[in-house]
């Protein structure tokens, strides 16, 4: 690719860009959210056309019309969000649009599933072609995405943060079919903005900022800071310095809390723990055991079953959402599409989402649109949200910056509380760093923070205390700056018998 | 020195025009499309009619006749308001409950009722002054219709039965009211057919012409207040959001079942009013052959006005021009007036078809040889952004 230039209204999303993959490469392409990636493979893949620049395959110009010219030309492209029909088996869903006809009526399902399981053993990740999609794991639909790819005879493989949904083991498994895949003459384009990643995978590291290529690295002779000073423009601290923190009188006691999921099982069975005020807790948990319901149940937009949730010394379990925003609650959920924003509505209005009701942003019942708008524009400066301008459909915006819109929101005001779940999933460096000093500021401002997250990273490099959640229950809560990597690691998988039995002394103590 | 400014100021009107464009230019190419499929069905008629020759000029007579019917002279651009009033106000009811992501098909039967609530009251207040009988009239259909829309609201929110399936059955439910209370209580005594006492001093006030009556001034109020209410109160902020995202409404401390009843009500009130303003505005009476069309015609003028309040007004103009104009078209180029529904349905569809539009103009927006005229940008930008 030469040259590529895209603009926007607004932005300029490629500019100029130079990209050149060789065969049986693994070429990684790294940049911070909204930093032109996406577009530049849209591009390559005929879904958006440059405006200025070539695109040569082989050495040849080429013009790619749409997807289909590109999956012709050997062009593929993995999605984030996979393209599956959770219904259809692993075959039909290769199948789809590259039928085999055995005649004119009815497609040849065996010419085609012997294909698959050819493919798939030629590559090393054999799956039964008739298992249906939907019951497979989140780390074999990606590989039934690649065996698509495949499928179409794609010389050129294009994944687009492939990492950001597996676990550690499912990534280890993923790059080893992406080496086999690049030894067998395959060129793979592979979108992170994680940085270990690409330096354990790729061949060749081309840095993208702000729509422009900032440099070009080989994975042997660079390291994490450098590609993190490319990629963001500024040294970047991958570890926020925390700092002391000063907790002062307990602002928020969960107690006993149960709660229930919405199939009915109960998920989290009889939580208890404590949050200072000017203290950050942390609860480290694989995905998935009853962390979501727990922190839906402190906001309000769960019943908790039993227990009790007490805030500032009110008894506030059953709270709806209102009446804990008016007690000081900020909070982050996991999903930002699901229920941190509005997708249509501009960014202005996103971000009044939770205080649309009040001063300055209404006066009774009537919308105080200058105040809004004003409100919008200064939180777009402050929390670097890259934007044409606040007026922009939240939808238009990269993850990341959503992300930063959901945050400025919740961390914009007054706070007794700070709830988290995933507060910097998906996120770049930059954008991580940023969010990890806000952190740390509104501790200091005597805020008690509950950070939930999957990236046991995180919660060890902010967290005062980490609570270790396994099967609904916090099986242990050990201190944060003496906390071992190993250990919480071995309790996130197997919530050890033995330390739970210590953890409820401890819990009870606390 | 004020040029960069000047720069700014004209490219923002440019993408103001953009934006405007690429919001109504759907709108505009269905009905244009309507038009053309509508021509063809006007020749093609010809040839099952008993002594046809076939005029490919014809459709050219028919929508002559058409828009003269609709605006040709004071009368009958005066009838076309008339017709337009109450697909303002039921487009309008229509469009409010479409924000909050409801789908009111019962906008027919509200109207029915509300029509019916009106004229009950009229004729109790036959006797009064206007200033009493007329605002009297009004509220009760308004409130009669509120109430037929917070049933369904109100059932939504308890128990999740969707509104499409119960306004339909109280559709059906609203008709059965009127006849029974037309041909029975409300009949007037000795009278051959099912009609009911004339309101008297309930009617509206002749404000232009022969009959343009004062339901014109309230659907143009009506218009300008509910956009007041969606895009500058805190109210119409809940609504649209309850529409847009549910989850995310009860995340941000707003209450869904709530606003979805209180939507519907509103919209029930909305098309209670178009149907106090048939029954005041020209009626003055209520008989069983009430027209439910207006209920449905709504729906097209909401979806053509892709729900913004103040679209409904155009909008509505144009069905309530073809409903105005079908007599003449019929009288002078002989086209049967369900061609007028034919229209309506067509436009519909295409309107119905959005998506697979706007994928069409990307494409004739980009093709190379349009490509150096950037004057899609509303178009194709708009929606080939940076995905989220």
């Amino acid at each position: 690719m030469r040259g590529i230039t895209k603009r926007y209204p607004g932005v300029v999303a490629n500019d100029g860009i130079n990209l050149t993959v060789r065969p049986g490469e693994i070429h990684a392409l790294l940049g911070e959210n909204g930093a032109g990636k996406t577009t530049l493979m849209n591009i390559l893949y005929g879904l958006a056309r440059p405006d200025s620049g070539e695109i040569l395959l082989d050495g040849e110009p080429v013009t790619i019309a749409g997807p289909s010219d590109a999956i012709a030309r050997g062009i593929n492209m993995v999605h984030q969000h996979f393209m599956l029909v959770p219904v259809l088996s692993v075959a039909d869903n290769i199948l789809l649009g590259e039928e085999t006809m055995a005649n004119r009526v009815f497609l040849d399902r065996n010419e085609s599933r012997q294909r698959i399981i050819e493919l798939g053993r030629r590559f090393g990740f054999e799956v039964d072609p008739d298992v249906k999609v939907g019951s497979l794991s989140v780390g074999w639909q990606q590989r039934v995405e690649i065996l698509k790819a495949l499928y179409r005879n794609a010389r050129i493989l294009v994944l687009d943060e492939p990492t950001a949904a597996l676990t550690p083991a499912e990534t280890e498994e993923i790059f080893a079919v992406l080496r086999r895949l690049a030894a067998a003459g395959h060129s793979i384009i592979f979108i992170s903005h994680k940085l270990y990643e690409v330096l354990e995978i790729a061949d060749t590291i081309t840095v993208i900022r702000r729509g422009r290529v900032v440099g070009e690295r080989d994975p042997r002779q660079t390291n994490e800071d450098d590609l993190a000073e490319l990629m963001v423009g500024r040294e970047v601290q991958l570890v926020v310095d925390r700092g002391e923190s000063h907790p002062a009188a307990v602002t928020l006691t969960v107690d006993g809390l149960r709660v229930k999921d919405d199939r009915g099982s109960e998920v989290v069975r009889g939580v208890s723990f404590e949050i200072r005020a000017g203290e950050i807790l942390g609860i480290a948990g694989v995905a998935g055991n009853g962390q979501d319901e727990l922190v839906e149940a402190i906001v309000g937009l769960r019943r908790p079953e039993s227990g009790k949730v007490v805030l500032d010394g009110h008894d506030a379990t059953n709270w709806s959402p209102r009446s804990m925003t008016a007690a000081g609650l900020g909070y982050v959920p996991a999903d930002r599409h699901r229920f941190g924003l509005v997708l249509p509505f501009p960014i202005a209005d996103n971000l009044v989402l939770t205080t649309y009701f009040r001063r300055p942003f209404a006066n009774g019942v009537v919308r105080n649109d200058a105040a809004i708008d004003r409100n919008g524009d200064e939180a777009v400066q402050r929390f670097d949200i890259r934007t044409p301008s606040a007026q922009v459909p939240a939808g238009t915006l990269s993850g990341g910056n959503q992300q930063k819109i959901v945050v400025a929101r919740e961390f914009g005001r007054d706070l007794r509380l700070l709830v988290l779940d995933q507060p910097t999933r998906g996120l770049d460096v930059g954008s991580i760093e940023f969010i990890h000093r806000q952190i740390i500021a509104k501790r200091d401002a005597g805020v008690a923070v509950l950070l939930v997250s999957a990236e046991l990273d995180e919660v060890l490099e902010m967290s005062d205390r980490i609570g270790v959640m396994y099967r609904g229950e916090i099986v242990s809560i050990v201190d944060g700056r003496t906390a071992d990597k190993e250990k919480v690691g071995r309790l996130m998988a197997t919530g050890a018998q033995l330390e739970a039995a210590e953890a409820a002394g401890k819990v009870a103590a606390a | 020195m004020s040029s960069p400014a000047a720069t700014a100021r004209v490219s923002g009107v440019r993408t103001m025009l953009a934006r405007a464009w690429s919001s109504v230019s759907i709108s505009v190419l269905s009905i244009l499309l309507a038009l053309v499929a509508g021509a063809f069905f006007i020749i093609v008629s010809q040839l099952v009619e008993p002594k046809g020759t076939l005029n490919l000029l014809r459709p050219f007579d028919a929508y002559r006749s058409l828009f003269l019917g609709a605006f040709g002279g004071v009368n009958a651009i005066v009838e076309t308001l008339v017709q337009t009033t109450p697909l303002v106000l039921a487009g309008l009811a229509v469009a409010v409950g479409f924000r909050a992501g409801l789908f009111n098909i019962g906008a027919s039967g509200q109207v029915t009722l509300g029509a019916l609530g009106s004229v009950v009251v009229g004729i109790a207040l036959a006797d009064q002054p206007g200033y009493i009988a007329i605002p009297a009239a009004v509220l009760a259909g308004t409130a009669v219709g509120a109430l037929y829309g917070f049933i369904p609201g109100f059932l939504k929110a308890v128990s999740g039965a969707h509104e499409v399936v119960t306004t339909i059955m109280l559709n059906s439910i609203a008709g059965s009211i009127l006849a029974a209370l037309v041909s029975g209580p409300l009949k007037v005594p000795n009278s051959p057919s099912p009609v009911t006492r004339d309101i008297g001093n309930a009617a509206f006030p002749i404000l232009i012409g022969t009959d343009g009556h004062l339901g014109l001034l309230i659907a143009l109020v009506m218009a300008f207040a509910m956009w007041w209410l969606l895009f500058r109160t805190t109210r119409g902020f809940e609504i649209r959001t309850v529409g847009s995202n549910p989850d995310a409404a009860r995340y941000a401390g707003m209450r869904p079942k709530l606003v979805i009843t209180w939507t519907m009500t509103l919209s029930g009130a909305l098309a209670g009013l178009a149907g106090a303003c048939v029954a005041l505005g020209i009626l003055h009476h209520m008989q069983s052959s009430f027209a439910t069309s207006i209920g449905f015609d709504a729906i097209a003028v909401a979806l053509l006005a892709r729900s913004n309040p103040i679209a409904v007004l155009p909008s509505a103009l144009l069905f309530g021009a073809m409903r105005a104009g079908s007599n003449r078209m019929q009288i002078e180029a002989r086209i049967p007036p369900e061609l007028i529904n034919v229209l309506v349905g067509i436009t519909l569809l295409f309107i119905i078809a959005t998506p697979a539009f706007r994928v069409l103009l990307r494409r004739i927006g980009t093709r190379p040889s349009l490509v150096a005229a950037p004057t899609l940008p509303g178009t194709a930008g708009g929606t080939a952004g940076p995905p989220p």
